[in-house]
């Protein structure tokens, strides 16, 4: 086995002793420098040397961070308060990136949340963490507790602290701020886009962790040094989170363009037990599904798209050869089932008919019938509602049919699941949330 | 007005708009009522915000960390999403039905435990994730589970 080669830390730098929660040791280190560099500047030149370092949003759908700002409207063109939203909600099965950033460098998060604020002409900051991460929490309540302290640093600004209280949709921008004004976290329609209309009707920037803290380290070393690491389309670093049937799960932060083969291999110590590989899910629970000759595919925004699938969230989850796709495709389907919101009827409908024709495949009562069915029900969700939640689960089990149908045919042919050893098996968790949200069953499978 | 009614109002001054601070204020009254939400619950809220209790009620049903039910004195959550699962969470699981002497989705019968599957907790990478009364533990394995559960029947359950 290769070692391991040199980690060029952007996002996690300095944290070898250990998390960095100590103002004043963060400031010692030279914190805080890059939000007085960027207040020397124009606002608009700070969002220009964003553009410049061409940062992809790190929540799933790689916008560029600098055009997103760019299109908020300036405050005297719209006399409104204008806010910025850090979307902590971090609740895709396979990511667990922006949980550990909060907790190592909550100061490096802040100082990106204040540029932001700065480049945005913001009064507001308003983070939203997912209600299950308690010490992420706890952390950064602290950290805030100790830059309230210096009215310099805030420089005018307001940061709150949101806890959301468990709803993956909430993930979703503007589901999010829906619940941020106190709403259930449906999804609105777009537009207007939050950059116009987001939060209260205002001019709303509204982005990821991870995007927000690599803002600092863009500002410190400039745009045009940061667009220097990694590739074309995904520069800089990305915080990968690596589970499944690995030796060393974790989080790595690495060069994008990374392969799927080192993160695993050398990072993450190869296939657990001495297993073979079967299949990975590169960026978070609802990324396309890849196959293990697919492995040498690198970890980028372009090379994943050309594979069939996105880097989304960076989460990847390795499979060994005991598991079973049919009980992947199940859990996951079980999953959005659960976190529909009940907006959209496709989705709310389409995540409940999957999970049922899958749970009849696996329990060995499939037909034939029920493959085309299981497509025919990923056309009807796919594209038909307002926001991806649905999507997302009809481009899984979608992606599980084409790649791995030997999978679900034997299940037809044998009337039975044949993967015994499969750790995939088990339990469920409760789809009690389907009936809570909506007050009613259905539980009508297609003829 | 109530300490739970100016808890509420304080942190309601933060937000720009009152009915924001829905979500904390449910917070706070679940934490005062023992870990659920009563109706008592809702009328509180809704006096301390200047909303219905209704509309508490719509806010509270659509979100999960939110119990509509009276609660265990402890609960105990395993995590069965596909990461979990991967690397053996159904064994946890089993560990703690062992151990519990009660069912996932079940209480036991002194009320004193409730075992549960939940979706992905964020940890996936320190597999398996548990949550005892919404605190994690990363890292569980079968053969922790006596220990823990000794450590939590000690804790006056």
């Amino acid at each position: 086995m290769a070692t391991a080669p040199e980690i060029p830390e952007i996002v996690f730098a300095g944290t070898e002793g250990g998390a960095v929660t100590d103002l004043d040791a963060y400031v010692q280190a030279g914190g805080f420098r890059a939000l007085a560099k960027a207040r020397a500047m124009a606002p608009d030149e700070v969002i220009e040397e964003v553009s410049t370092s061409d940062l992809r949003g790190r929540g799933g759908a790689a916008f560029p961070t600098g055009r997103k700002w760019s299109f908020v409207p300036k405050p005297e063109q719209l006399p409104k308060p204008h806010y910025v939203v850090v979307n902590a909600d971090e609740s895709e099965p396979g990511s667990f990136k922006d949980r550990e950033i909060m907790e190592r460098v909550p100061f490096r998060f802040i100082e990106g949340c204040l540029i932001a604020a700065y480049a945005n002409q913001a009064t507001h900051v308003f983070i939203y963490i997912r209600g299950e991460y308690d010490r992420p929490f706890e952390v950064l309540r602290d950290a805030l507790e100790q830059v309230r302290a210096r009215a310099d640093l805030l420089g005018g600004v307001t940061i709150v602290l949101h806890r959301g209280a468990g709803a993956y949709i909430c993930g979703e921008e503007t589901a999010l701020l829906e619940s941020l004004e106190g709403e259930r976290g449906q999804p609105r329609t777009k537009p207007p886009f939050p950059a116009v209309a987001g939060l209260y009707a205002s001019p709303t920037v509204v982005n990821n962790v991870e995007s927000i803290v690599t803002v600092t380290p863009i500002l410190e070393l400039g745009g045009a040094e940061y667009a220097q690491v990694g590739v074309e389309n995904s520069t800089g670093t990305r915080v990968f989170s690596l589970s499944g049937n690995v030796v060393n799960g974790g989080n790595f932060e690495l060069v994008s363009g990374t392969t799927l083969r080192e993160l695993i291999d050398v990072h993450g110590g190869g296939i657990a037990g001495g297993r073979r590989l079967k299949a990975i899910c590169p960026g978070g629970l609802s990324s396309p599904i890849l196959t293990a000759d697919q492995v040498d595919t690198p970890l980028d925004i372009t090379s994943l798209a050309e594979a069939g699938s996105a880097i989304g969230s960076a989460g990847v989850i390795v499979l060994d050869d005991r598991c079973c796709m049919v009980e992947y495709a199940l859990r996951a389907s079980r999953f959005y089932e659960h976190e529909s919101c009940g907006k959209c009827t496709p989705c709310r409908v389409g995540t409940r008919w999957l999970s049922q024709i899958l749970q009849s495949i696996e329990d060995g009562h499939g037909t034939q019938a029920d493959l085309d069915l299981l497509l025919d029900v990923c056309d009807r969700v796919n594209g038909k509602c307002l926001c991806v939640l649905g999507d997302s689960d009809a481009l899984v089990v979608a992606s599980c049919l084409d790649k791995f149908r030997d999978d679900f045919q034997a299940h037809i042919d044998l009337g039975r699941c044949p993967f015994e050893e499969s750790p995939l098996a088990g339990v469920l968790a409760p789809a009690v949330q389907h009936e809570r949200r909506f007050h009613r069953e259905l539980d009508v499978i297609p003829a | 007005m109530s300490a739970l009614g100016d808890r509420i109002r304080e942190v309601a001054a933060h937000y720009p708009e009152r009915r924001s601070a829905i979500i904390p204020a449910l917070q706070l009254a679940q934490e005062d009522h023992g870990g659920w939400l009563p109706p008592e619950a809702f009328r509180e809220v809704a006096e301390a915000l200047e909303v219905t209790p209704a509309y508490c009620f719509s806010i509270a049903s659509f979100y999960d960390m939110f119990r509509l039910e009276p609660a265990a004195r402890t609960t105990v959550e395993v995590c069965t999403n596909i990461s979990c699962a991967a690397v053996g969470a159904q064994q946890v699981l089993e560990a703690f039905e062992r151990e519990l002497g009660t069912r996932p989705g079940e209480t036991s019968d002194d009320g004193a435990f409730h075992l549960g599957t939940i979706e992905c907790l964020g940890g996936c990478g320190w597999a398996t994730v548990i949550a005892i009364d919404d605190r994690q533990r990363v890292g569980v394995r079968p053969e922790d589970v006596p220990a823990i559960v000794e450590e939590l029947r000690g804790d006056g359950a």
